[in-house]
């Protein structure tokens, strides 16, 4: 009988991070749980990649502030970690190549692991202390590299829809070649956005569905607003967070105004090219 | 802030465990008094109910002290108190509001300055909409406690999700009288996590990080609060206040 092997998993979340919430860290903690329950998974890593500037969001502000604010954020995680590749592209980068990014950064990772993977395998059935067979084809010289998982909230995976936000092959990569861990509300039904659609539907096995039983809006947007009014926002971020935009005075009624006259990069890339 | 009236607000509750949702309240009663132009609040206290009260799932005051202490020690405004916590017997609220209402009237009248009975800091009780709603359940508030409890002191009631504060106080004659006494202060953010969702997270080995901060979850795995055994405690007891009413009447 051999071992049943848990498929290693990796959640990327992809956003403008403006600024980061409990909310934003709790989708990690809650797809975590909901993988690792099914039995199947293991998630090993959790990373957060904010968008650059060039995105031209209304309201972004400038992506040094945003990934300091995820690093303090995370410093109590012994699991997500902050990365800061996208941000340092030039122009802006498609979630679909972000996605193949850590993909092949995480699958060379992998492959250069080879010999501790061998030491590994071995110090695991001494300690196990179990009789199985012992034919060298069942200790694994590579491990399968770890899946990696777009991880969002519903209203991505439904602006999927959105008419020139997505090219559709990025679609067909991120779901059919890898993978997505939705958060979904409780009241919404996740089921029936991926049935209307072919390309979600032809994918379904790789879309997990994350139940968020208890309502947790905490949005950016709000905290943004809370913010120029002058109210506080402690509880609703980590301290370090709220600590550092109180020493750096962001998120005004400027900083709002910000890119308010741009155009999205996407809407850019693509409507340009028709 | 010159010119308006100190405010004291004082939570009473379960606190089982305490969540961002409760330092919340704070944070946000305390935005939406300064907003009136009439408050300046100048403290906040989280008084945790005893444990004679009876709720199901209840765990020792000793422990829920702990966390309120941890999760507010970052805090400059909002204090823990277990005054009522240590009463021998569960403690109405208005007697807990009438005790730090003589606390801070007397610490007031000791200091240095002549004071002048206007700037005696006034309480009020800060709830969830939740709470409004317990006013009606028979037996469990004392009417003249009620009358006591919003037309001396007051309450700054926060709304959660789809409850109505406004209709609770519509549906009560009571309150009705004393509406300009109860401030109504809306939770834009639809935020559901309650302490009852964080029990039942732990109890099913799932996470609560960013619910409350790491040193009380620290504090639950240490001392292994909150599993299926807790949740049971008083499962068949009355809650106190029900048995204490009929009693006097």
């Amino acid at each position: 009988m051999s071992l049943q092997e848990k498929t290693r998993v990796v959640l990327l979340a992809c956003g403008s991070f403006n600024p980061i919430t409990n909310m934003h860290l709790r989708m990690f903690e809650l797809a975590r749980d909901h993988l690792e329950d099914t039995g199947r998974y293991r998630v090993v890593k959790g990373i957060i990649s904010p968008v650059g500037d060039s995105y031209k969001k209304k309201g972004l502000i400038e992506v040094r502030h945003r990934l300091e604010m995820a690093r303090l954020a995370t410093l109590n995680s012994d699991w997500i970690t902050v990365d800061d590749w996208e941000s340092q592209q030039p122009e802006w980068v498609e979630t679909a190549k972000v996605v193949r990014h850590h993909a092949d950064l995480i699958s060379s990772e992998n492959n250069s692991d080879d010999v501790d993977t061998v030491v590994c395998g071995k110090r695991r059935k001494l300690e196990q202390n179990t009789i199985i067979c012992q034919s060298s084809s069942n200790i694994n010289t590579k491990e399968d590299s770890p899946h990696l998982n777009l991880l969002c909230g519903a209203d991505v995976l439904e602006s999927f829809g959105v008419k020139d936000l997505w090219k559709p092959e990025d679609i067909e990569e991120i779901v059919g070649r890898y993978g997505v861990a939705c958060i979904t509300r409780c009241g919404s039904d996740p089921e029936k956005f991926i049935n209307q659609s072919d390309v979600l539907y032809k994918h379904r096995k790789n879309i997990h569905m994350v139940r968020e039983w208890v309502t947790n809006e905490i949005s950016a947007t709000h905290v943004r607003r809370a913010l120029r009014r002058g109210q506080s926002v402690r509880y609703l971020l980590p301290d370090p967070v709220v600590r550092y935009i109180q020493e750096h005075s962001l998120y005004s009624v400027e900083s709002e105004q910000k890119n308010a006259n741009a155009i999205l990069a996407p809407f850019q890339r693509y409507t340009s090219s028709n | 802030m010159a010119g308006r009236i100190p405010l004291v607000l004082l939570a009473c509750g379960s606190f089982n465990p305490i969540t961002h949702q409760h330092m919340r309240l704070f944070e946000l009663a305390r935005d939406h008094m300064h907003q009136t132009g009439l408050y300046r609040v100048v403290g906040g206290i989280v008084s945790p109910v005893g444990d004679n009260y009876g709720k199901q799932g209840l765990v020792v005051s000793k422990h829920r002290l702990a966390m309120a202490r941890l999760a507010l020690q970052s805090s400059d405004w909002v204090s823990v108190d277990d005054w009522e916590s240590q009463q021998a017997d569960w403690t109405e609220t208005v007697v807990t509001m009438r005790y730090h209402y003589d606390c801070i009237a007397a610490q007031y009248h000791n200091s240095k300055d002549p004071p002048t009975a206007s700037d005696v800091p006034q309480l009020k009780l800060l709830c969830g909409a939740d709470f409004m709603d317990t006013f009606k359940i028979p037996g469990l508030w004392r009417d003249d406690h009620v009358e006591e409890v919003v037309g001396r002191f007051g309450l700054v009631c926060v709304s959660r999700g789809s409850l109505q504060p406004d209709r609770a106080i519509h549906e009560s004659d009571l309150l009705s009288r004393h509406s300009q006494r109860i401030f109504l202060v809306r939770e834009w953010v639809h935020n559901e996590i309650s302490a009852t969702e964080v029990r039942r997270a732990l109890r099913r080995g799932q996470s609560v990080k960013y619910l409350l901060p790491d040193s009380v979850i620290d504090y639950i795995r240490e001392h292994n609060l909150y599993t299926q055994d807790s949740e049971m405690k008083n499962k068949d007891v009355k809650l106190r206040p029900l048995t204490m009413q009929t009693i006097q009447d």
